[in-house]
């Protein structure tokens, strides 16, 4: 096996002596690229980002930005990744290196204040930048609103890294006005040819074994070995367990880049989504085909985070705050768990056992998700949060409603943020179900739904908001439903 | 005109230009303490040993086991230190304490050959407490008579004739929340012992100087044996004015001890749970107005939460009752002032230092009482406005009363305020469920440092044989532009292009004895020293040119890098000037010093003309509320800002706009919450992470935002007829909390007084709404009701007893 090993701005690094839980962050920054800043390490504000060769959705390779502060370095044996300091083609010795157009519009426009967050929302705006169907989207669409300018620059592309100091309203107007590649980039260049294929990984240090197998069936095996083994797919939730709780693994297991995980289909009565697609990639390639989950999306974390983060992971972590459960309750969706033995699907109404905990048996693995056909075509998600850009849920809502000739026929309602694990409303379905969609029967069912968990205080919210806001969503859903018909 | 604010021919200040150092920012190539451990060799690393109860005092401290952890070289204990084991300027705040006094209190430090060694160094020593009783909340600390420190009384008129004078009287009260600065780099110091035993240090520090007083005390040396550089901060907003310090001598001692360079670097969770934050201060009031509501007595006690060590407190509260008035004229007053003292991290300066608190409580009042008089905010609003001979309530007269309705009459036209009033009123009537609210506020802001001394600054320029240009003043640059703004007052003073002039890093060695970079005094201070030096290099670079020349130097002018005389052809190149007057042997550097004039304060009294002039500006925010969440947006924001002549127009309004939108964070977003139950946890900060506290991100951005600076606003108080910019503009952000209460109002019947939560989260915007809606404004009572069920400190506990007595 060749040594580990990473390609930065161009320059191959081994990857040794880091540890097997050191991150890409740390690495980057033992190596002298301190441009790479550590502002939370757990995700939220950016500073770390950096751009990663992915396979890409429109073209064999997209420049994707990934919080470095939470992936290990080993994670990305034989990737390749850019940094702040990559971006700017150096020039002539002694002279000072060329911008990169993101990086002069942020430089001219006032974009950097006390400049700690700028080489974090540099890549992330490169990230953007560089994505093929940006200006294809603006020539459609025509039109602008507050979050994508007139370059097709999706400010959401932005909403996980935060500035203390500029107030944003610069870096927005140096989003909105970088223009289109050049022919000569040679990160636009890069895009046309394959990105890095996966690399099989066994990185040894001390006691601690990172390891990337190169099928399925041998990562079931391994896992059948070590049920102990940590397994990660974009490491969003367990870097932030590395990094703030301190927790070190004997055995990580990588499983985001095997093709037997990273299939969508679409069948004529279910949609599968592999388990480790990344959240982006799922959410350009389904392009609004499940309309809850086009709407689960862009209030899912962040962009950073949505490319590293898969649906596995979510559902493997089993938050009772994940967003993607309550949306997936809703959805009817089916889990398929496979071991080395074969694989089977729980329903993921049937999936959690408690907080944090499910049916999944140590040694299995979440292959896919499965979504029926066809779908409820009433439906919504109501994410209740401080913040409306990368926030954790207070509560979450998910419907799925199916009514006809004003009666409700079908009802599945997903609650994230009131109980042990997500749960489905049964009490509100089973009221809902059968009746006229009017203001009084949606009234009485909001009081049922506002009955449904058990919500807690907590330093996110009051259970009595929680509750409240249980039976407002319904309520809200009535009337955009009622506003809609009347428009 | 002044000497210190008139500008030359053709001058770089006022010249929009981005930042000095931007550049390095985007290419990552901008160095911050922290990158400098990379290249610096065989570096240790510190890691605190925290401990998490709120109060008690120490039994035993055992660091054998630390020890023990392969890669631990030393454990740092209070009887390492040669000095005085003490890291603040009131002897209050032992760097390693032997009792307790918050939850994560640091009480050792563990050194390794790395941070990962460090970490389960520290997670080994062994702390033995006999706990002792806590006080978390606010109230618990009022209840229970803990305070500390100063507790001044600001007096004016004559109370008791002011509320016999009033035909409305209104009570009150209003708890709101502290603020997390969130710098985005963490506290960091690298120390060394260098050839000579000389203590080296870097330091992401806002007050190099104090950084190395309390270095020298705790090592025991002199200030000449220690030297403090700070390259640049990534962010400091008050959080680095006195918290570095003890991180400070915790490196330098762990240096002098190993003779190794050591690092300390807060992470951010330590950073959350060891630092001091904006105080959160508790009001109580009683106001009143006269028939036409006009304002005509104010009897007031502030409260603010110290934590457990003084710190800035004092200095903070005395701020608050100083900006009590905005821009009210308050005849008769009677505003008292006291620090609680609570098993918190200790509260420390946070832009706008206690004012933003002061004026918080005042414009709550005018929200809270325009409905009960019968009167629009905006209108009751300007009714009050300080007119021409009008003082304040601690004696200094409002000598531009005219400013305060300038900026806010230019925001309404700005805003098409009328217009939009019409096109909202259309909306809500159209809107059951979504409503919106615009609501213009005003503010008015001293500038100098309330303690007199501080009001100095100085600078050190040198001018090199082949014209280059270096200069060195005492400010430090976090972010505010500072630096580039005194390379604009260089270049313009000495009359060259820009590119010949380059600042060097802020070090204790080139400009002793500094103030804090803070008050917003950092343009005024070190650039009306900056510029002091430069003029003395340039009267002397005039005596040589007038010879060369054959002119008097009088006549000679240097513009744009030539020197020219009057009523001649000939010119002499910068380069070759400075070179000349070498040969002449004329000396090319030249010490800077300024002090700011007229100031007087009696702390004691609690009188005087502290400010050297006030700043001022005015917004007109609109939001729109859902009504089923409380959730909102900013749809639009309109400024208009007195700067006064802008030194450097980009970093100014970056300033505003920054400045508006951290407010607005603190204002309706940012919730701090305390464990304030009786568990294992008690006194533990709960939103100790990026995930938990949450600051404003593009989400909170005002959807169109538009900021003016007034026009022909030159100060003559300042250097080139500018106004301090840092601190102001955060209180310019009241506009959004009035907007939402507009708005949260809008739900309900018309003329009902909604008490908000501060923050207004969308949880406490919805429950003003239910309030409104039900006619009364008892809602937030439910945020507290809710939020206590677990004991967690609220924060946002506002009373609900605004009503109107009958003349007496």
């Amino acid at each position: 096996m060749v040594a580990a090993r990473i390609t930065v701005n161009g320059e191959e690094k081994q990857i040794s002596p880091a540890a097997p839980h050191t991150t890409v962050l740390e690495f980057l920054r033992d190596r002298g690229l301190t441009g790479t800043k550590e502002g939370c390490a757990e995700g939220e504000c950016g500073a770390c980002s950096v751009l990663v060769a992915r396979p890409g959705v429109n073209k064999p390779t997209d420049w994707v930005a990934v919080n470095a502060c939470l992936v290990p370095v080993a994670a990305l044996d034989g990737q390749e990744i850019i940094t702040s300091e990559g971006l700017a083609t150096a020039g002539e010795p002694g002279k000072p290196p060329t911008l990169h157009p993101v990086q002069e519009e942020m430089a001219l426009r006032g974009g950097s204040q006390c400049g700690y967050c700028t080489p974090g929302f540099v890549c992330s705006m490169a990230a953007e930048y560089y994505r093929p169907d940006r200006c294809a989207h603006a020539d459609t669409a025509g039109g602008t609103d507050a979050e994508h300018g007139p370059n097709g620059f999706d400010l959401h592309a932005l909403s996980g890294n935060l500035c203390r100091c500029t107030g944003y309203r610069p870096i927005r107007d140096a989003a909105f006005a970088v223009g289109t590649p050049t022919d000569e980039d040679p990160l636009a260049q890069r895009r046309e040819q394959a990105s890095p294929a996966p690399v099989a990984t066994e990185y040894t240090r001390d006691d601690s074994v990172f390891l990337r197998k190169g099928t399925l069936a041998e990562t079931l095996r391994l896992l059948r070995e070590r049920p102990d083994a940590v397994v990660v797919a974009g490491s969003t939730d367990w870097g932030v367990e590395v990094n703030i709780r301190s927790r070190r693994a004997d055995c990580v297991v990588a499983v985001d880049r095997l093709a037997e995980l990273r299939e969508l289909r679409v069948e004529s009565d279910h949609i599968e989504i592999g388990a480790a697609l990344t959240l982006t990639e799922i959410e350009r390639r389904l392009d609004g085909a499940v309309p809850l989950l086009a709407e689960l999306f862009p209030q899912f974390a962040s962009r950073l985070i949505r490319n590293g983060a898969t649906l596995g992971g979510n559902l493997g972590t089993g938050s009772p705050i994940g967003d993607s459960p309550p949306v997936l309750l809703a959805l009817e969706a089916s889990v398929l768990l496979a071991d080395a033995d074969g694989e089977r699907e729980v329903p993921l109404a049937e999936y959690f056992t408690g907080y944090r905990q499910s049916v999944r048996r140590p040694g299995e693995l979440i292959r896919a998700v499965r979504i029926p056909l066809p779908l409820s075509p009433v439906a919504a998600f109501h994410k209740i949060s401080k913040r409306r850009f990368d926030d954790i849920s207070s509560v979450a809502v998910a419907f799925a409603l199916d009514i006809g000739d004003g009666i409700v026929r079908k009802a599945r309602i997903g609650l994230g943020g009131v109980a042990a694990t997500p749960i489905r409303a049964l009490a509100t379905e089973a009221a809902l179900e059968g009746t006229p969609w009017t203001a009084e029967t949606v009234e009485a069912a909001a009081r049922i739904l506002q009955g449904e968990g058990t919500p807690m205080n907590d330093h996110r919210a009051s259970a009595a908001y929680r509750s409240a806001m249980l039976g407002q969503s319904l309520l809200k859903l009535y009337a955009q439903t009622t506003e809609a018909v009347s428009s | 005109m002044s000497h210190l604010s008139e500008r030359p021919e053709r001058p770089v200040v006022g010249l929009p230009m981005p930042h000095e150092s931007a550049a390095l920012h985007v290419t990552g190539t901008a160095l911050y303490t922290d990158d400098l451990v990379h290249r610096t060799k065989d570096v240790l690393h510190a890691c605190p040993v925290q401990v998490t109860k709120a109060h008690g005092r120490i039994t035993a401290l055992r660091t054998e086991p630390a020890l023990a952890v392969p890669g631990v070289v030393r454990v740092l204990t209070g009887a390492d230190v040669p000095g005085v084991n003490d890291a603040g300027m009131k002897h209050d705040e032992p760097l390693f304490p032997d009792e307790v006094l918050f939850h994560g209190h640091a009480v050792a430090w563990v050194l390794g050959e790395t941070l990962e060694a460090a970490r389960l160094g520290a997670a080994a020593v062994e702390v033995e407490l006999d706990e002792l009783p806590s006080l978390i909340t606010l109230q618990d600390a009022i209840a229970a008579g803990s305070f500390h420190g100063a507790r001044p009384v600001m007096l004016t008129g004559d109370v008791d004739a002011g509320f016999a004078d009033s035909a409305h009287v209104f009570t009150g009260e209003l708890q709101f929340s502290d603020q997390e600065h969130f710098y985005l780099e963490t506290h960091a110091a690298l120390a060394y012992v260098d050839e000579a035993e000389q203590v080296f240090v870097q330091s992401s520090t806002q007050h190099p100087s104090e950084t190395q007083e309390i270095v020298a005390h705790v090592l025991g040396l002199h200030s000449h044996e220690v030297t403090v550089q700070c390259l640049r901060m990534g962010g400091g907003f008050g959080g680095k004015e006195m918290q570095p310090h003890g991180f400070a001598a915790v490196a330098a001692l762990g240096a002098k001890l190993t003779g190794r360079p050591v690092r300390v670097r807060l992470n951010r969770t330590q950073d959350l749970t060891m630092s001091g934050k904006r105080h959160g201060f508790h009001a109580e009031w009683k106001i009143g107005f006269d028939a036409d509501g006009r304002i005509r007595a104010l009897d007031a006690t502030l409260t603010a939460d110290g934590g457990w060590s003084l710190d800035l407190s004092e200095p903070v509260v005395a701020r608050a009752l100083c900006h009590i008035d905005n821009t009210y004229w308050i005849p008769n007053a009677r505003i008292a002032g006291r620090i609680a003292r609570t098993n918190k991290v200790s509260n420390t300066a946070f832009r706008g230092f206690g004012g933003p608190q002061g004026m918080l409580v005042i414009e709550d009042i005018m929200g809270r009482c325009a409905p009960l008089l019968g009167l629009d905010p905006t209108e009751l609003r300007e009714r009050n406005f300080y007119r021409q001979g009008q003082s304040t309530p601690y004696g200094q007269p409002v000598v531009q009363p005219e400013r305060i309705s300038a900026v806010w009459q230019q925001v309404k036209d700005n805003a098409r305020l009328a217009d939009r009033r019409r096109e909202i009123a259309a909306f809500n009537a159209a809107h059951p469920d979504t409503k919106r609210g615009l609501a213009v506020t005003g503010l008015k802001f001293g500038i100098s440092f309330n303690l007199t001394a501080f009001n100095q600054g100085g600078a050190l320029v040198l001018i090199y044989k082949d014209g280059s240009v270096l200069i060195n003043h005492g400010g430090t640059e976090m972010g505010q532009g500072l630096h580039t703004k005194m390379l604009q007052v260089a270049a313009t003073t000495l009359g060259i292009p820009l590119h010949k002039v380059r600042l060097a890093p802020t070090r204790t060695d080139k400009v002793p004895n500094t103030s804090a970079t803070a008050a917003s005094s950092g343009a005024d201070l070190n650039g009306a020293a900056v510029k002091n030096a430069c003029e003395q290099l340039r009267e002397r670079l005039l005596q040589v040119a007038a010879t060369q020349l054959g002119s008097h130097a009088s006549d000679v002018r240097i513009v744009d890098g030539v020197a020219r005389t009057l009523g001649s052809g000939k010119e002499l190149a910068w380069d070759d000037l400075v070179r000349t007057a070498y040969f002449q042997r004329v000396q090319l550097s030249a010490a800077g010093f300024y002090r700011t004039e007229g100031l007087h304060w009696d702390a004691k009294t609690f009188r005087g003309s502290p400010f050297k002039y006030f700043a001022h500006g005015a917004a007109a925010a609109e939001v729109e509320v859902d009504g089923f969440t409380g959730a909102y947006r900013i749809r639009r924001v309109d400024i208009v800002h007195d700067v006064g002549d802008s030194l450097s127009p980009m970093i100014d309004i970056g300033q505003i706009e920054g400045g508006f939108v951290q407010g607005a964070g603190w204002l309706t977003l940012e919730d701090l919450r305390w464990d304030a139950g009786d568990g294992p946890n008690r006194g533990r900060l709960l939103t100790r992470a990026a995930s938990t506290y949450k600051l404003p991100s593009f989400s909170e951005m005002p959807e169109e935002f538009n900021v003016t600076l007034l026009r022909n606003a030159t100060e003559e108080g300042a250097v080139y007829g500018s106004k301090a910019v840092g601190e102001p503009p955060l209180m310019l952000a009241f506009s959004v909390r009035e907007a939402l209460r507009q708005a949260a109002a809008a739900f309900g019947p018309s003329g009902v007084s909604v008490e908000l939560a501060s923050p207004a989260t969308p949880e406490a915007v919805y429950w003003a709404i239910q309030a409104a809606r039900r006619g009364d404004a008892s809602g937030n009572g439910r945020v507290r009701n809710g939020v206590a069920a677990d004991g967690l400190a609220a924060g946002s506990r506002v009373r609900t007893d605004a009503k109107a007595s009958s003349g007496a």
